[in-house]
This record gives C-alpha cells, structure tokens and sequence, in this order.
C-alpha cells in the first residue's frame, strides 16, 4: 500500500514536442492517497488512458516523475511496482478454473500454500464466487470473468493499488449497477488504492471517493463528486457532469454587474477585470421556472418527464437554458420567467472559474 | 514495452538460413556451366552464365511446360472459386437438408490421396477425351481445392454478420448485386487467401498433372521429371528451371503479404 | 449465428455438389468395380469378391509401405509440430521484418513438389551439392542414394524443410490474435515465460494448431514427388511410402484389382486416422475450431 505521487509529470507521444497540442498529457502534480478510492473520468482521448499506463509502468513518462510514498517508480517496471490491473475487456486464464486463476499471482511469487488456499477462498467468497471455484473459467459470463480479474488483483494483500480500465465496458446493463456497488464494498472491505477509469460521469460518481476529470491532455479538476457538482472548476466540468449539464451564457462582467445579451444581474459577489472570454455558468437545478417575474423571460421549447423530476429546454432569444423542476409542480402555459439562485451563479474566464473578490457585494 | 522481449531475432536468423540455403544453391548452379558444376566447387559462379535460361526460353519443349502449367492452375483457381463461393455462403448462411453430411463429405475428399485417384481419372478423362487437356488437370484438382475453399471461404463468411445481409435485401438489392458489390468486398481477405491456396496446392502437385497429361499440356514438373537424357542430367537446365518454378511463387507471395498473417487464421481465430 | 432453414440453399451447393461427384463418385466407384473383379485383358472382367481386400490385407508389402508411412509421419509430426510453435513464438510481431520474415518462410510452401525433392537431391551429392559436399569433406559418411539411414535423415529434413513454414503461419495467425492485455496481466500476475505459453499462447493457438496438425498429417501420410524424386523408393524399398508403392502397382504394373483394393484401404486408413485424430484433439481441448 502505498500513495502515489506525480511530480510535474507530462507525456507526449512525439520526441520533440515543441507546443502544448502536442502532450497527450500535459503538466500535472497530483497526490493518489493511499486506500482512497478514486476515479479518472473524461471523454476517449482526454489522456485518461495516458496516465493509467504511467502508473502502470507500461509508459514511462517524458517528463517528471512518479513516486509511490517516497520511491522513485519512474523506471521501475510493472512487476516492482506490484499494482494490479482490471482491463476493459476480462482477462482471465481460459483452460484454468477459478480456483487457479484466483491462486496463479500467489502462487508465481511462491507463497505458501495453505495460505493461497485461504486467501482465495476469502477472496471468493467476497466477489460470490466461492461456489463455483473449481469450475472451468472459459465458460463464464463476461461479468463473472470480470469479477475473477478483480479477484485476482485483490488476493495479493500488499498490492500498491488497484487500476481498473473501463472495467465495466462489456457488462450488461443491469449488471453494471451491482457489479459496481460491489467494487464499493470490495474497497471498503480491503481498503486497496483503487484507480478507475471511466467515460461514464455515473460509474465515477457512485463509485469514487475523489474523481479527477480530464480533457484534452489537462486534469481539469480533482474533487469529490458533491464538489464536482457544486462548484465546478472548469467549464468543462460544469457541462460533462451533471445531466443534463450546467448552462453556460457568453457573459460580460463588470464589478458585480453581468450583461448577458439584453439582460443586466446584479450578482452578490464582485469580480475583477476580466479579460478572454468570459462565462456565466449555472446549473439547471439552479433556476427556478415560475408564472411571476422573474431575471429573464423565456419561451419553453420542450418538457421530458424523467420520471424523479422534469427537465424543461427554453429559450431566450438564442440562449438555450436547460431547467430542473421538482416531479411534483404542474407547468402551465404562464410559466414564462425563470430567476437564478445568485449563489449558485460562476464566471468562468477562458473555461476556467474566476473566484469573486473577497466579500460580498450589498 | 517490448523491453524484456523473450523474442530471438538470432532464432530466425538460423531459420531462415535454413529455409534459404538450398534454395540459393540451386540459384548459385543455375548460372554455372555444367562444367563448372562437376568440375569445382563455389559459392558463387566462377564463370557466370546465363546460357541455361536461354536453353529454357529458347526450347519449347520447356517453356511450354510453364504456359501449360500456368494455364491449368488459373482454370483450376477460376473453378474453384466460381463453384465454392455461393456454397460457402450457404453453408455459412442457412440449415438444409443434409447440409452437415456434405460438409463433412466434402472435407473427406480433401484426404483422399492423389495416387488412390490417378489410376481412375486416367481412365476418366481417356473416356470422355479430356486426356492431355488443361482441362483434365484443373477439374481433376478441383477433388482437393474444392473442398478446401468452401472450408475456408465458409470460416471467413460465418465472420460476417448477418444484419448486413438482412439490411441489404431491405435496401432493395438483389442477390447478386448484393453479393458482388457488398459481400465479396466484405471478405475480400478470404477469397485472396482462397486463391492463394488453390494456387499454391494446384502449382505445387506433380502426380496428378503428369498422369493427366502427356504431351500437349504437359506440365512443368512432368517436363523436369522425365528430363534424363542419354548423356546423363544436364544438372545447370534443371536448376535453372526449378529456379523458375519458384518465381511464380514469389509472386504470389508478394501480392497477398499483407493478408497472409490474417489470412492463415483462415477465419477460425 | 443463428442459421434459418431454407431448402433453396441447395441451389447455391449444387454446383460443387455436381463438380465433386464427378471428381470424386465417379472415379471412386472405379476403384471399388475393380476391386471385386479379375482381369485377363481385353476388358474382360470376372467377379472375384472380397479376394483382393484378403489379399492386401495379408500382403507383406502394404504392411511394409504401411509401416514406413507410418513411421515418417510420426517422426515429420514430432519434429515440425514443436518446432514450428518454437519458430512461430520468435517472429516479430509488426512492421517491416514481420512482413520480410512471412514471405521468406512462405516460399517453401509454393514451390512444387518435384523441384522440393530435386533441390534436395542436388544439395545432398556428394560431387555437386553443398550439403554432400560439406559432409564429406567434414568426413561423416552420407550417401541417400546408397545408405538407407541417409535417405531417411535427407527425407525428414526436406519434409521439415518444406512444411514447418505452415505451422508457423498458422501459429502465428493464432498469436496475432491474443490482445497485449493478456500479456500485460501476466507480467502483473508474474507469470513465467513457461506459463505464458502454457495458459495463454498455447489455449489461443489450439484452434489453428488442430487445423495444422491434421493438414500436416494428411499432407504427410499421402507424400509422393519429393521422395519420388529424391530416392525414387529406395535404397531398396527403404523409402517407398504408401503413395510410391500404390502408384507403381497401378500405374507401373497395371494391376487393377489388387491397386484398387490397395487404394480403398489407404483412403479408409487417411480418413479414420484423421477422424481418430479430430475427435480426440477436440475433446481434449473443448475449445478447438471448426
């Protein structure tokens, strides 16, 4: 068990990179506490799978370095680091059954046997499959193989960490759900570092402690789930998670006055000279829909019923705003304002949040 | 990633070594004088020579040896595939009567050995006047091509799904259009390593070409075989023919390199 | 797949159906109306029953040609099946010295027969040769033409010469296929270099291997040119296989009953052998193609 830390760490695929476009992974430090569990989420091609083979020792880094608690790793290979991996479709060893696939690190690093027996069936017994462990593995479903390359990951007690690539890729549908609470319980129940990768916002959610979000080579925000949502650090962020994702207006900020098109807020907060291209970003469960005024005055296009609340797409002259509204209240045709919960309202210079000056504005 | 590669490079070396050695032996005599040949001993020619091609290309009763040759395998990779193509699809597309007893009655004629059928094809294409044809040979290597191209093109096809045979008639194809314009594209690797096969079993066969034939379409091989003259074996003509034996091999290779790592696991991976 | 059932489909077979009834039916009810019949010549024939079957069957010489067939195929498959694994686990995977090293190891396998078995027979003299040539000079005795234990060394060193090229492209194909992933998780898990190859490469190659193994014994046990041309059967009958041996009897001696007898026991012993083969390849690994 071990933290995993990168020291100014940046990738890129070419030998001479001379500009930013050209990292895969541009510079980052970043601290992986030991026993947390974490999540890298981002679209295909963020990076995600970059860093993952950095701490894997598959890559090794062009630039900076990698340490587990105060090693140097940046060189080590796969083997020293002794980091089990979960790929994103099930590894497992075909003609072996589970109970040998289970046993096969253990005993490749020569343990003692009747402490490889106890430990398998404890691990069996933890991913459900204490039942079928002398059954051949080829036959399995692609969950129960996915659980035996987990399985075989955790029977080594002393692993640094635990990487999953897009472990739930080839389950199906109503098995990812259990699936993935049992990883949660999993890493509850034997506390390993856990490092999962995922494109999917839910899978990162439900299952990490602290998610780091990527795009385009950069890490744009690490934080736990409820500070991704609150108070996302990028506009990237603010639109990938959350569903649907955070409104975003072309803003013009003064003080702690916003000009977005032909409507004046005053915010609560004052901002300084903003240069670039400035934001106004707020989440849809953040503007309230009602009959009376309101900040602004819009036309709805479409209600979708998802069953726990109402998504409602408006319109104001070309803005488009997305609004959450509670199952329980009737929209009616009146329902032509909506007003903003100014604490909830970010300004976001060049994709990055702005923090407001200290104080609040009266 | 490769850095702890178990991989020899030397291993390969030696192997192909190995493969190459007799094969540059051959060549290495071709441009001897047969003087030289029975006279000293070299790796290289001491005097070179290219007085046995021009033997080859000069004599028709060589050269034709190769046009005769040449002609029955292109019949014979033409029939093949004309015949195998729809077969595999059926085979590989739907259940009929009888489908898997003619598979696998197929598949035997692929073991059964040439030498049991010279005797009865001699007779065979005697009686029907087909003796001494490019036909006789090209139909009578259809018993093990045949077979083995409805297998492998089956293995191929089976790859295919089958929406894109079901969104296909529903766009208004017919089965040929649909067939020649999407299908066969679709496994174009697999009817490449089809023909490469037929080719290579029907370019490589000597007792079937040498009984079918005797002078007017005698094969390459039936040509090399029977050339023992009085005066004893004129040793750099042979080399040199079966240098040139290998040169359409060659070929062949060449063109369907890109397909042959795909193409051995013939479907079945 | 799902396959429908549709009766038209025999339209698509027909053409082969048609193509390898006349190939195959045809000739092979020749062999058996020879089979059961004498002759004097001059097409007349009289019934003789099962006599040639007792007879072959009973005859010292096909056991003979049976026995030496046997044994070559056992020692070629013993000798190629490992080695061609062996050479197929050091090709490079990709780029321009995968490409280079296929189409070097693919030669073998398209050059005819005949000129397989006169390469060897010009590479083994003693006068003109290199292979003969060397040997002597280095002072080993070696002579196919004379010494029967030459001929037989020269014959399996041609055959591997000439076949293990196919079991290394069909276990390459096979290796190809295994994703990097596999090979990833067994560095993590440790794994040695014996259990790569015995949990992972071997389980992926056992489709195409089966396939290899059964061509590579077909192939071999209906050998022909190349010892016909190396040794032309001999020293003796030393090398005379049972290809060799049926051929003289019907094409050389025209002795067609007894030749056709010969010939359906060959044919039943190829295809049982081969049956023999398949069923207990598949069943030792559940998993094998086809």
């Amino acid at each position: 068990m071990a933290k995993i830390i990168f020291k100014d760490l940046a990738h890129s695929y070419l030998p001479h990179p001379k500009s930013l476009a050209d990292y895969a992974l541009q510079k980052i430090n970043l601290e992986f506490e030991d026993g947390a569990a974490y999540a890298l989420l981002g679209p295909s091609g963020c990076g995600k799978s970059t860093l993952l083979n950095i701490i894997s020792g598959i890559l090794v880094p062009s630039e900076g370095k990698i340490f587990f608690d105060d090693k140097d790793v940046t060189y080590a290979d796969t083997v020293k680091r002794n980091i089990a991996q979960v790929f994103q479709f099930p590894v497992v060893y075909d003609t072996m059954s589970v109970r040998k696939n289970l046993a096969f690190p253990l005993r490749n690093r020569g343990e003692d046997p009747t402490y490889i027996k106890h430990r398998v069936e404890t691990i069996a017994k933890s991913i459900g499959m204490e039942d079928i462990l002398d059954t051949k593995a080829s036959g399995l479903s692609a969950d129960a193989k996915q659980k035996i390359s987990l399985g075989r990951g955790m029977v080594r007690e002393d692993v640094n960490a635990i990487l999953l690539d897009e472990p739930l890729t080839v389950i199906d549908p109503h098995v990812k759900w259990e699936l993935r609470t049992q990883l949660k319980a999993l890493h509850e129940e034997f506390s390993h570092t856990m490092i999962f990768v995922t494109h999917d916002q839910t899978e990162a959610l439900t299952f990490a402690d602290k998610v780091v979000v990527m795009n385009d080579g950069i890490v744009v925000q690490v934080g736990s789930p409820k500070e991704l949502f609150e108070k996302p650090a990028h506009t990237f962020v603010g639109y990938f998670i959350g569903s649907p994702g955070m409104n975003l207006f072309e803003a013009d900020v003064v003080g702690d006055v916003v000009t977005l098109g032909d409507i004046r807020l005053k915010l609560n907060r004052a901002y300084r000279k903003l240069t670039g291209r400035i934001e106004l970003g707020i989440r849809p469960e953040f503007i309230k829909l009602s009959d009376k005024s309101g900040d602004m005055e819009i036309d709805i296009n479409r209600v979708e019923d998802i069953g726990y609340h109402k998504i409602v797409r408006a319109k104001h002259r070309d803005m488009h705003i997305d609004i959450i509204v509670p199952e329980d209240i009737k929209i009616t045709q009146d329902m032509r304002y909506i007003s903003f919960d100014m604490d909830h309202i970010f300004i976001y210079e060049d994709g990055w949040l702005v923090e407001a000056k200290e104080g609040r504005s009266e | 990633m490769n850095k702890k590669s178990y991989k020899s490079p030397i291993v390969m070396f030696i192997y192909i070594v190995f493969l190459m050695l007799p094969i540059y032996w051959l060549l290495n005599m071709s441009f001897k004088t047969n003087v030289e040949i029975l006279g000293t001993f070299s790796m290289f020619p001491n005097k070179f020579t290219l007085h046995n091609y021009v033997t080859i290309f000069t004599d028709p009763g060589w050269y034709m040896g190769y046009i005769n040759s040449m002609s029955y395998v292109v019949i014979n990779v033409i029939i093949s595939l004309a015949v195998a193509l729809p077969a595999a699809y059926a085979f590989s597309r739907y259940t009929f009567m009888g489908d898997k007893h003619l598979f696998f009655w197929l598949l035997t004629n692929r073991m059964a050995p040439p030498a049991v059928f010279a005797l009865p094809f001699f007779q065979l294409y005697s009686s029907i006047g087909l003796f001494d044809t490019y036909w006789a040979v090209a139909l009578a290597h259809t018993l093990f091509n045949v077979p083995l191209s409805v297998w492998i093109l089956e293995g191929f096809m089976r790859g295919v799904p089958k929406e894109i045979d079901e969104t296909a008639y529903i766009d208004g194809y017919s089965f040929f259009k649909f067939f020649r314009k999407i299908f066969m594209p679709l496994i174009a690797s697999g009817i490449g390593v089809t023909a490469f096969f037929c080719f290579m079993f029907s370019w490589v066969e000597l007792l079937l070409s040498r009984t079918l034939t005797s002078v007017n379409a005698k094969s390459i091989g039936a040509t090399m075989t029977r050339t023992v003259s009085a005066t004893g074996i004129d040793w750099g003509v042979l080399a040199a023919a079966g240098i040139l034996t290998i040169v359409p091999g060659i070929l062949v290779i060449y063109f369907v390199r890109n397909h042959i790592a795909k193409g051995f696991a013939l479907g079945r991976v | 797949m799902n396959k429908t059932v549709n009766q038209k489909a025999w339209f698509l077979v027909l053409p082969v159906f048609l193509l390898v009834a006349f190939s195959a039916v045809i000739p092979l009810m020749t062999v058996i109306n020879y089979s059961v019949q004498d002759t004097f010549g001059n097409n007349v024939f009289s019934w003789v029953g099962l006599d040639w079957f007792e007879e072959i069957i009973h005859s010292q010489r096909m056991h003979e040609s049976l026995g030496r067939q046997a044994m070559l195929t056992t020692i070629i498959l013993l000798i190629e099946v490992p080695f061609g694994i062996f050479i197929a686990l050091n090709m490079p995977k990709k780029g321009f010295w995968a490409s280079f090293c296929l189409v070097v190891i693919a030669l073998p396998l398209l050059i005819p027969w005949n000129v397989v078995g006169t390469i060897w027979q010009i590479f083994g003299r003693k006068d003109i040769g290199l292979l003969g040539h060397t040997l002597a000079s280095m002072g080993i005795e070696y002579n196919y033409a004379q010494d029967v234990l030459s001929a037989w060394i020269t014959i399996v060193v041609m055959d591997v010469w000439h076949w293990t090229s196919l079991i290394v492209l069909l276990c390459y194909a096979g290796l190809q296929s295994i994703p990097d992933a596999y090979y990833q998780a067994a560095k993590i898990d440790q794994a040695s270099r014996w259990s790569v190859f015995r949990y992972i490469e071997l389980p992926k190659m056992s489709g195409v291997l089966l396939i290899a193994i059964l061509l590579r014994f077909m192939d071999s046990f209906m050998i022909y040119s190349e010892p016909f041309v190396l040794t032309g059967g001999g020293p003796g009958n030393s090398t005379t296989f049972l290809s060799i041996d049926l051929v003289n009897m019907a094409l050389g001696q025209f002795d067609l009953g007894p030749a056709s007898a010969y010939s359906l026991m060959y044919f039943l012993v190829v295809l049982l052998v081969s049956w023999v083969f398949f069923t207990v390849m598949t069943s030792i690994d559940k998993k094998g193609a086809v």
